[in-house]
């Protein structure tokens, strides 16, 4: 487990050990959903909004 | 195996999938389609190494196309293009059940609002409105009065994208806020839950409660013959259960299965990797 910063409200998001590049995670302060766009050295965005063709 | 994931957003289910090949020591690829072009006339080397390419695309538009794509260059894929494009769009899902005569909701397509309102009122009240393309429930409507449907109508006409002006109604089936998901390999199913929710709209992603059901006979033969009207592959069907037997109401070609896996006694990311590596032999021993 990894603390990062949000980078919207700047609160500590806990990133799991086995996280993926591309992987969503939830910030529990401010509910932003942010996507982890690097690895070494940790990288998080905002996520893209959700499209009109996403799901299953 | 060298394989290949197509994907953009990591869900619970690609990760899933994922830690379960590497775990395999299987040598994984994560190809995010974002990040990259696909040319029409070269696959280009990185592919061409790779054994067989999972599409786990989060948009059904890049699915249709990369599948095709991948199709196209000869690199065995899972689903088929043949599956994306026939479970991504709803009418075209419906045709292929309806020619196969697997049971569905009474279903009709028009593209005026004169036509859609017709249909709604011999259809009766409640009855459902949902766009050709989407999932997780989003934009269904049940639309409860005439009313509400010359509204909604409207505004779809008015403001939506051109698929919007393609109305897809169906009659609405009581089931208590309760369906069932298959998650099936090539007609053969994998596990099943039952989905209940105070909503209407009964989606895991949504938050409905989740529980195993035992996958009878039944639901195993309609299950293959499913499998067989789309395409086949990996994938989740959705069925609701009537008075008259099951219904199938949607099929679900990148199929999330996080919320089954948590219920079932059969662990399903496994399953579905000794899935892939099924394929993959084939596929070897075919080109060999």
């Amino acid at each position: 487990m990894t603390d990062e910063a949000c980078i919207v409200c700047d609160a500590t998001v806990a990133l799991p050990a086995d996280v993926e590049l591309g992987e969503i995670v939830d910030c529990l302060t401010c509910g932003s959903e942010l996507e982890v766009t690097g690895i070494d050295p940790y990288a998080l965005e905002e996520a893209p909004e959700l499209e009109e063709d996403w799901g299953e | 195996m060298k394989v290949g994931v197509l994907h953009s957003r990591i869900r619970r289910d690609e990760k899933l999938l994922l830690n379960e090949l590497r775990e395999r020591d299987h040598a994984v690829h994560k190809l995010d389609v974002r990040d990259r072009s696909f040319s029409i006339d070269q696959a280009g080397d990185q592919f061409a190494t790779l054994e067989l390419v999972v599409d786990r695309c989060l948009s059904s538009s890049r699915s249709r196309y990369l599948t095709a794509w991948c199709e196209r260059h000869d690199i065995p894929v899972v689903n088929s293009a043949t599956t994306a494009a026939t479970c991504a769009d709803k009418v075209r899902t419906s045709l292929a059940l309806s020619e196969a005569g697997i049971p569905t909701p009474r279903t009709e397509v028009a593209f005026s609002i004169d036509a859609a309102l017709d249909i709604m009122d011999d259809l009766g009240y409640p009855c459902v409105l949902k766009p050709v393309v989407g999932s997780w429930g989003r934009l269904m409507a049940r639309i409860e009065s005439r009313n509400m449907a010359e509204s909604l109508l409207e505004h779809k006409a008015t403001l939506g994208h051109y698929e919007h002006k393609v109305f897809y109604l169906q009659e609405y089936i009581e089931t208590e806020g309760e369906d069932l998901r298959i998650v099936a390999t090539d007609g053969v199913p994998i596990a099943g839950m039952r989905r209940s929710s105070d909503h209407w709209i009964t989606n895991a992603a949504r938050g409905a409660e989740v529980a195993s059901i035992e996958v009878d006979s039944e639901l195993e033969t309609l299950v293959a013959n499913v499998d067989a009207a789309v395409g086949g592959g990996l994938l989740g069907i959705d069925l609701m259960e009537t008075q008259d037997g099951y219904t199938v109401h949607e099929v679900n070609h990148s199929v999330e299965f996080n919320a089954l896996n948590s219920v079932a006694p059969i662990d399903v990311p496994s399953a579905v990797v000794d899935w892939l590596e099924s394929i993959c032999l084939e596929t070897t021993a075919v080109s060999s």
